[in-house]
């Protein structure tokens, strides 16, 4: 199997399962695509910097919550009918999904700039460790005002809309996701075969090398974060309005180490791997969570051998080829 | 072209460097010698950008370059090559040279047309190949090819730069007599496009290929000179070539 043949396999087994959900009539099988797409999006924005860019960072929870927080904050006040800022402009609630993922990628990016620019300077356990410290940060934050429910988070009770779709349907949801979805893969495939890509794969690999013929590494890091944040924050707020709930779990950083195994899953810098690593995650936690409590101990398990013995993760395994491009 | 002085780094109690003075002018090569831990590369390294010096000053092309990152330093055409191969292992031969044009040419925040199918870059990143001989390798992994092609590399990828001046350190470092042979060749033709600061162990070498020659102990710049002033200078043969021969 060729890299481009594995990566089709995923997507159109990811539009397979929901098709066999309507078929069968049964509608959950919808939402755990939806649930997988979403995450997987969300592993597709770290995979930019872990993959790629050899970043690992433990906070993406962070830019996952800043989207979901955006969705839901947003939609919140549209229902209430109060603005969400009087000062220093007066901005009111929507609840327009090209609105919220707009604001959601905003928002995702001016923060992954701002957390970029102090951590980035680390490299290691010390930039693991910051990434995560400020994810924490963010989380207690949420925990902690209670504008939004604080603890107990926020339901937004109706999905948001777009061109008059309806979606509250299942389907007609899981199709406006995929689209985004393929729309993400699109431009990340676009920006790592791209001449920056060039650029960030080689600092991943050797940093004064890159340094010693002119360009600057560390922006080259930084563009890739702000990137990524972006990402993840869009999957966020596509992941409240599946729920049409947010809260503080978003944030925690359970949620970090969950898209860190996608990636690692599904296989660090391939453009699918981390819907591969979703969607397994989400099989073996419906499978192996009906069969025993202590699932995750398994999923553990899995992991440390992808980790000794298959880089490649599933599409490694797959297509037998150590990158994307063969 | 580039004018280093005084240039101090200590290392705890390890002076790496004393008040080091080198300069570079158009067209030649300058050899700096000495014994191993003398100090050479910890002057490459603070030239280039990576190491801060402790004090002096780095003048190149006209500016103070002090202040400027390693990055900067590149841009403004200064071209180093490394003692021990520093390259992108992952990234095919003519990658690692396409990379180092981004660099020159500014070109590292593009993120639409795909890079591998520029063919303006990979022909000029095959001009470079051309020129160290590596040009039908182009397609090799880095991590997949010999010792003798990377050093051959690192050039390739110095020249893509289209430097002002060449830093190599140790180019020739574990070279076999062919390869040794064949890189006295093109170290030669480098002076032509831009002076070259050489540091090189390989005595046999330097002496064929210098137009002037500086000699570092402990340091300490003890003598620059002609070779043939070098050659004969008692301070020289008492701390360094006398060890090596007679
Ligand atoms: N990063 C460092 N930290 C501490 N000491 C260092 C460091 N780099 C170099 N040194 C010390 O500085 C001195 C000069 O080292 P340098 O590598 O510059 O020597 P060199 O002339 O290049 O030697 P060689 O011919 O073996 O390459 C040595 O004593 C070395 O141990
Ligand atoms: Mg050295």
């Amino acid at each position: 199997m060729t890299p481009r043949i594995a990566s089709a396999a995923v997507a159109l087994l990811l539009l397979a399962v929901p098709l066999a959900g309507t078929v069968m009539d049964e509608p959950w099988l919808i939402t755990l695509a939806t649930r997988v797409a979403i995450l997987g999006m969300a592993g597709v924005g770290l995979n930019l910097v872990l993959g790629y860019g050899g970043m690992v960072s433990l906070g993406h929870a962070a830019y996952f919550g800043i989207g979901g927080y955006v969705a839901g904050v947003l939609a919140h006040h549209a229902l209430e009918g109060d603005p969400v800022l009087l000062w220093p402009v007066m901005l009111g609630g929507t609840d327009s999904m090209i609105v919220i993922w707009l604001v959601a990628i905003v928002s995702g990016a001016l923060l992954a700039l701002l957390i970029g620019c102090l951590s980035l300077r680390t490299s290691g356990v010390y930039f693991i460790m910051i990434t995560l410290a400020f994810a924490q940060m963010i989380y207690y934050f949420t925990i902690s005002w209670p504008a939004y429910g604080g603890e107990d988070g926020l339901p937004i009770y109706l999905r948001n809309s777009l061109f008059g779709l309806d979606t509250m349907d299942p389907m007609t949801f899981f199709l406006i996701v995929f689209a985004v979805l393929v729309v993400v893969i699109c431009l990340v495939s676009m920006v790592v075969r791209a001449r920056f890509g060039l650029a960030l794969n080689a600092v991943r690999q050797n940093e004064t090398r890159v340094r010693s013929v002119g360009i600057g590494g560390f922006r080259v890091r930084l563009v890739a974060f702000v990137m990524s944040g972006a990402i993840t924050a869009l999957a966020g707020a596509l992941f409240v309005d599946l729920n049409r709930f947010v809260s503080p779990s978003m944030l925690s950083w359970h949620t970090s180490g969950e898209i860190m195994v996608f990636v690692i899953l599904g296989g660090v810098a391939r453009l699918w791997g981390p819907i591969a690593g979703a969607a397994l995650y989400v099989f073996l936690e419906q499978v192996l969570g009906s069969m025993t409590d202590h699932w995750q101990f398994w999923v553990g398990l899995l992991l440390i051998v992808v980790v000794l013995h298959a880089r490649g993760g599933i599409m490694g395994f797959a297509s037998g080829q150590r990158s994307d491009d063969g | 072209m580039l004018e280093v002085v005084g240039l101090t780094k200590s290392f705890g109690a390890v002076r790496a460097n004393d008040e080091v003075s080198i300069d570079l002018v158009t067209g030649e090569i300058h050899a700096l010698i000495g014994p191993n831990g003398a100090g050479k590369s910890t002057f490459i390294t603070q030239v280039a950008g990576d190491l801060a010096p402790d004090s002096g000053s780095i003048r190149f092309r006209g500016r103070d370059i002090g202040h400027m990152r390693a990055a900067e330093r590149a841009r403004l055409g200064m071209a180093r090559t490394f003692q021990i191969s520093s390259l992108i292992g992952e990234f095919t031969v003519l990658e690692n040279v396409v990379l180092a044009q981004l660099g020159r040419l500014g070109e590292s925040m593009r993120f639409f047309a795909p890079v591998a199918r520029d063919q303006e870059l990979r022909n000029l990143a095959q001009e470079c190949l051309a020129r160290v001989g590596l040009e039908s390798r182009h397609r090799e992994r880095v991590s997949e090819i010999s010792h003798g092609e990377r050093r051959l590399l690192e050039i390739a990828i110095a020249l893509a730069l289209e430097p002002a001046a060449f830093l190599l350190d140790e180019p020739m470092a574990g070279l076999d007599q062919e390869g040794s042979r064949m890189l006295v060749g093109l170290l030669d033709s480098l002076r032509q496009t831009a002076p070259v600061l050489l540091v090189e162990h390989d005595m046999d070498a330097v002496f064929a290929l210098a137009d002037r020659i500086s000699v570092l102990v402990d340091g300490r710049l003890i003598a620059t000179g002609q070779p043939d002033a070098i050659r004969s200078d008692d301070a020289v043969r008492a701390a360094y070539l006398g060890m090596e021969q007679p």
